[in-house]
């Protein structure tokens, strides 16, 4: 074992001897030095359970999940908060899922839809009040093409008959209803609520769009939420490579592009976590064969627009090296302007998703080094895509707490910390450089060509703000 | 004041049994009150001689929120003066009765239903504690009583057994006590002296033990008690006896429930069981 990976160790065990006993031996589990090579037995942390009480944790629900990640974004579905007022209420858009069209007319994904629950509505179950909740939008809205039932935790305690609902309504409306059973006590983290939402794709629309023809170049982008524009930029560059991209999953997309997803060559997917289910149900159900890919930062764009077209035939590769002889002097522009600025910065990462390993390509174009990454509620098979990614002997961890990730920046001393907004606040009392990197910070995007100029001046921004030594730093 | 709160299995005779031991109870000067934790809201109808109409629930969700409504709107008088409330709540297979329960004593609680000159609270609470909402009325601060109605038969013994399980655990953080069995006779065999043995098992009386008689359902047609409808009858006299013994009741226990092994056995000590295979 190297001198790296045991100092790691040692400092790990250091943060966590303040621990009692119990929550010791359990964090440990959840916390490692990295070993890129795999081989080092005690190098890979345990990921996916129930996060140990008593600590901060930052995971979301099953709902949050479900609603925010996956269905949100569907621009031209209806999404119904099903319970009382707060779920909605607090999770009112603030993924800054963008999308072209005109909200209340055939957009509806800034709007915030409850059923309000009272305590009749617990006392009486709230499927009347639902049901009327359906006909009355559809009514007000007659160009939302779906209408989406997301649970609160209270739905699934009554045992409210969504799917009856959905299936009676659906007949009388003929548009797709679809019940999601997300409450939010379900599962350790958001992650379940991926994983249902996913599976209401597959039973409630996919398969069901109308696309008039299909070519050899279809493909749908998947795991794209068009955070501040992502999916834009990403589209573009698979349209300039010759590719025709059918469907967004699910930023910036309609049902109908839900539906017709089933008809793609080649189902490309970025954010693996929340909708590898979706890809590989479109697998075994229609032969669509997935890839991962990675469009931040040019050197990782660049591998894979290589690998996506080597998937496809000699003119989509001669597209690809076109596309890639054309921005790559753009992007050494973008790095010869911020690389002098950034070179040598240590940059510690805590967010989820697939941010925790594909943003570490994007800060090395920039000179930076990712001395510590993890996730919220990534599963094993996030986190062998990660160990490669990262330098031996970085810092990764699972389900952190508040306290270790400070005790990690008081020991690694990074001249910058992206997390999400629930740390935002002690990073900024810390007076430590931080980078809201769940939604950009209220930037972006970040995807692609178009978005690295973006990332590469937040990160400079945030690193080399003059503000960070007017705050007082704690002693 | 005393609060107290009947349970029992399902169509033992709970409401009933209820009604016409408060019915004495007041014609014997006491002031009473029932509240009907059943959605069903079949626990006054003999007081007030017709069916509630006005429910804690069905009120709230008329007006919109319980906090709209008047305690005169669902807290009615009926025979002698007993004050009379229910719960309410859904038709069954929808929404949570449970919550309805805690919702309605809440507001009853709240708004000053249990005056300072009422001497007897009773609670009606359908069939077996199955969540939090149905175990509220033995909650701290409300009923420190609780009496099982129970008869000779197999699943109505179970059914107390369990009720004693949930008392016990109520017992043990809010000081609510068993104060006896109530055997509703079904004629059973030896069920006088196996209701009495159930009963010295869990630690507690069987403290009466009330005969089958049908008065009880020729009263209850007509929407009375035995008390109201026939007060010479003998079986109103059965009821003033259970009401007497409740009134002067000083025995209160934690109850000690059985395994289902030691009921059976008790079933069979008392050659039920053997009976029965017998006859097979």
């Amino acid at each position: 074992m190297s001198t790296k990976i045991k100092d790691t160790q040692k400092m790990i065990e250091e943060v966590l001897s303040v621990y009692p006993e119990k929550s010791k031996k359990e964090r440990a589990k959840h916390l490692a030095a990295n070993d890129p090579t795999g081989q080092c037995s005690t190098c890979q942390v345990k990921a996916n359970v129930k996060s140990r009480p008593g600590v901060m944790t930052v995971r979301g629900c099953a709902y949050a999940g479900a609603k925010g990640v996956v269905w949100g974004p569907v621009k031209d579905q209806i999404t119904i908060s099903h319970g009382p007022i707060g779920c909605g209420q607090y999770s009112w858009w603030s993924r800054r899922n963008y999308y072209n069209g005109r909200t209340g007319i055939d957009a509806f994904g800034t709007m915030h839809i409850t059923t309000d629950f009272q305590e009749k509505n617990i006392v009486y179950g709230g499927d009347k009040g639902l049901d009327a909740a359906i006909k009355e939008l559809h009514g007000l809205f007659p160009l939302g093409r779906g209408i989406g039932i997301l649970s609160e935790c209270p739905v699934g305690l009554i045992g409210d008959d969504i799917e009856a609902v959905s299936k009676r309504v659906a007949k009388e409306i003929n548009i797709p209803i679809v019940p999601v059973r997300c409450e939010g006590f379900r599962g350790v983290s958001q992650s379940l609520g991926h994983h249902i939402a996913n599976d209401t794709i597959k039973d409630y629309v996919l398969g069901k769009g109308t696309l008039e023809k299909t070519t050899p170049y279809d493909v749908n982008l998947i795991g794209d939420y068009n955070i501040g524009g992502d999916a834009w930029a990403s589209r573009k560059i698979l349209e300039e490579m010759g590719l025709r991209v059918i469907a967004q999953y699910t930023g910036d997309s309609t049902i109908n592009e839900i539906g017709i997803a089933s008809k793609a060559r080649l189902n490309l997917i970025h954010c693996y976590r929340s909708m590898n289910y979706i890809c590989r149900t479109m697998e075994e159900n229609y032969g669509i064969p997935w890839m991962e890919f990675n469009f931040f930062g040019p050197t990782k764009t660049f591998d894979s627009i290589r690998k996506i077209a080597a998937r496809f035939d000699e003119k989509i590769r001669q597209n690809a090296e076109a596309v890639i002889a054309r921005y790559a002097p753009l992007m050494n522009k973008v790095v010869e302007q911020y690389r002098p600025k950034l070179e040598g910065k240590k940059v510690m990462l805590y967010v989820g998703g697939l941010r925790p390993r594909h943003t570490i390509g994007a800060y090395e174009d920039l000179g930076m080094e990712v001395v510590a990454s993890g996730y919220e509620f990534g599963h094993n098979d996030d986190y062998k895509r990660t160990y490669p990614e990262l330098k031996e002997g970085a810092v990764i961890m699972d389900d952190a707490t508040l306290y270790e990730l400070e005790e990690f920046t008081r020991r690694l001393k990074p001249d910058m910390v992206g997390s999400g907004i629930k740390e935002k606040y002690s990073y900024h009392k810390l007076g430590v450089p931080f980078r809201q990197m769940h939604s950009w910070d209220y930037s972006g995007p970040y995807h692609g060509f178009d978005g690295f100029p973006v990332f590469a001046r937040d990160m400079d921004m945030t690193v080399n703000s003059p503000t960070w030594g007017l705050i007082r730093r704690k002693k | 004041m005393r609060q107290i709160a009947i349970y029992g299995k399902g169509g033992i005779g709970k409401s009933t049994t209820t009604q016409n031991l408060v019915a004495a109870l007041a014609e014997a000067g006491h002031k009473c009150m029932i509240i009907g934790c059943d959605p069903k809201a079949d626990s006054t109808r003999l007081i007030l001689n017709r069916k509630m109409q006005n429910t804690v629930m069905d009120m709230a969700r008329e007006k919109g929120t319980v906090e709209d409504l008047d305690l005169e709107e669902v807290l009615l008088t009926g025979f002698k003066n007993i004050k009379c409330a229910e719960s309410g709540g859904p038709e069954p297979g929808v929404g949570c009765a449970g919550r309805g329960v805690i919702t309605a004593i809440n507001f009853l609680e709240e708004n000053g239903a249990y005056g300072d000159d009422t001497d007897f609270v009773f609670y009606d609470v359908l069939g077996d504690v199955v969540c939090g909402g149905f175990a509220m009325p033995i909650r701290e601060g409300k009923a420190k009583e609780i009496y099982i109605v129970t008869s000779g038969e197999m699943m109505a013994m179970y059914a107390a057994n369990n009720i004693s399980r949930g008392i016990l655990k109520y017992a043990q953080s809010g000081g609510v006590r068993l104060g006896g069995l109530i055997c509703n006779s079904r004629k059973t065999d030896k069920e006088f002296e196996l209701i009495s043995e159930l009963a010295s098992k869990l630690g507690t009386q069987m403290i009466h033990f009330v005969p089958r008689d049908n008065e009880v359902q020729r009263a209850e047609l007509r929407r009375k008690t035995v008390i109201d409808y026939a007060p010479d009858h003998p079986q109103a006299d059965e009821y003033r006896a259970l009401a007497k013994k409740i009134a002067d009741n000083k025995n209160f226990v934690v109850p000690t429930p059985i395994t289902m092994d030691e009921l059976e056995k008790l079933l069979m000590d008392y050659g039920i069981m053997e009976k029965e295979e017998a006859v097979a």
